[in-house]
């Protein structure tokens, strides 16, 4: 591995960021718009629902980190669209760069915008609804972590969909935190989902994430036992996502889907 | 000879269907060689094979000592491509481009390597354009530019002066033989433009239906085929594959 070519990856999406505002914008916006409608129905369920659960950091919490996760899929997932958008595809794997450093280089261009626009968010929200997220202690950063490696996890196959499908399975893409999140009880407990559910639930890291918030805030205690088998499972879906890719890459070879895409992205 | 590129026994098929049959060519060292042949013949799943993005279904690719099979980071350091469908990212700049590729290729001393790729493509006044504001000739000196970035063993060229006026295209051609005649690389080159191909290359393979029907000097190959030039023999070719084929 040559990080030199990885990191061309992740400085190409610093050059298209810093370019156009908009994708700076993007990076933070709807977590945003998010904040702002969960900080007000917490408010209203603190002023009715009395001092039984703090409902700021079940879900005021539970939305800033829930959106670390989107961020790190979309961290991942964008600047992929942004090579089959401006046809860069066949620039990329008609070079030296190997797919391992094409992957790594992804991974640190989401570190980067996962964190800038947390930051946002976290900030936001400390200032507009009074809920610093640091007042969770530093279980945070554990939580962050296996969070962020799961994000990836879904980024990655995210890019594995678009290219075994083509650029018209784009909005694949966006919909896959969504579609998880009932399953990883981001606002409620696991155990109020049916047994199938649930099945699903113990296989998601980030399930594991969510009930740790919860037991924090209403007893003050979190499983550290839990937390590494979370941490376990992502690495295991890392791993898993990452040969999904690198077999995806192999057979496009194989049916000339590379040496294709140009042509498809520029027709549509 | 120095053989630079030795291409042996190449085929691709997609189900029954044999796309490239049995190709088996090489290039030296200085030379320029154009690959020739009617749409849809096989030269860009060649050249997309020689490139890697294209899994041969059997067949090997070897550039001096490096099997791009087994040895695929170096064999694609030593290459470099360009291509009228492939041109560098619209949304950065001329500068922003090469940099980035600068990184890919591993250059030493990038900084100074793409100020002297953009005086020699005259880019200059462009170094902080959007590609993709630049006009089709314009694109493709960035993309050769880019080409060259790694001082290539061997140079991909599929019809870069396809949408070009014929000064542009004069300009494009004279870089290309300078390249191929300077260092110790070679080019391997597609076009559909007889009379470039007769001025600048020093061989043509003729390619038809996946399989390789003629090879020889482009100025003395009509003669030798009784055609008044490289034109008539591709016409010739085109439309008579087998009468060649038998040959």
């Amino acid at each position: 591995m040559k990080y030199e070519r990885a990191l061309a990856i992740t400085y190409r999406y610093f050059l298209l960021v810093r370019g156009n505002w908009t994708r700076a914008f993007q990076i933070f916006i709807w977590g945003a718009i998010d904040i702002v409608l969960w900080g007000f129905i917490t408010r209203y369920l603190d002023s009715v629902g009395g001092q039984s659960v703090n409902f700021t950091t079940v879900f005021l919490g539970a939305v800033i980190l829930w959106e670390f996760v989107t961020r790190a899929q979309q961290g991942v997932s964008s600047p992929f669209l942004e090579d089959i958008w401006s046809r860069n595809l066949l620039n990329l794997f008609g070079s030296p760069l190997s797919v391992g450093e094409y992957l790594f280089g992804l991974l640190v261009t989401s570190i980067l915008t996962s964190i800038a626009g947390f930051a946002v968010l976290v900030l936001f929200a400390a200032y507009a609804f009074g809920f610093p997220l640091w007042s969770i202690g530093l279980p945070v950063l554990a939580f962050l972590g296996i969070l962020f490696i799961f994000g990836s996890v879904l980024g990655v196959v995210a890019i594995s969909i678009l290219l075994r499908f083509g650029p018209s399975a784009e909005w694949f893409v966006w919909p896959i935190p969504a579609i998880l999140s009932p399953f990883v009880g981001v606002f409620y407990p696991v155990s109020v989902l049916p047994v199938w559910m649930q099945s699903i639930a113990h296989v998601l890291p980030v399930s594991y994430v969510f009930e740790n918030l919860r037991s924090l805030s209403t007893e003050g205690t979190f499983s550290s036992s839990e937390l590494l088998l979370a941490t376990g499972l992502d690495f295991v879906l890392l791993g898993a996502a990452c040969l999904l890719f690198v077999y995806i890459h192999r057979r496009a070879l194989q049916s000339g889907a590379i040496a294709r895409f140009s042509a498809e992205s520029y027709s549509g | 000879m120095n053989t630079v590129l030795e291409v042996k026994n190449l085929q691709k098929s997609y189900g029954p269907k044999q796309a490239v049959k049995d190709v088996s060519f090489s290039i030296s060292k200085n030379e320029i060689v154009a690959l020739l042949g009617p749409n849809g013949a096989g030269k860009t799943t060649t050249l997309s094979m020689i490139l890697g993005v294209l899994t041969p279904t059997s067949g090997s690719i070897r550039l001096h000592t490096h099997s791009l099979e087994h040895d695929r980071t170096a064999f694609l350091e030593q290459t470099n491509f360009a291509a009228a469908y492939a041109q560098l990212p619209g949304n950065l700049s001329v500068i922003e481009n090469l940099r980035i590729f600068g990184m890919i290729y591993c250059i030493p001393d990038r900084e100074e390597k793409i100020q002297a790729l953009l005086s020699e493509f005259n880019l200059e006044k462009f170094r902080n354009t959007k590609v993709g504001l630049l006009s089709s000739g314009e694109q493709m000196r960035v993309s050769l530019a880019k080409a060259m970035l790694n001082n290539p063993q061997l140079l991909l060229l599929d019809e870069p002066t396809s949408s070009l006026d014929p000064s542009t295209a004069e300009i494009i051609r004279e870089g290309i033989w300078t390249f191929a005649h300077a260092g110790s690389g070679c080019v391997l080159w597609t076009s559909h433009n007889m009379h470039e191909v007769t001025a600048v290359c020093d061989r043509v393979l003729f390619l038809s239906h996946g399989k390789i029907l003629l090879e020889g000097d482009p100025k003395t190959l009509p003669e030798m085929h009784g055609k008044k030039n490289l034109e008539e023999l591709f016409i010739a070719v085109a439309r008579e594959p087998l009468s060649f084929d038998l040959e």
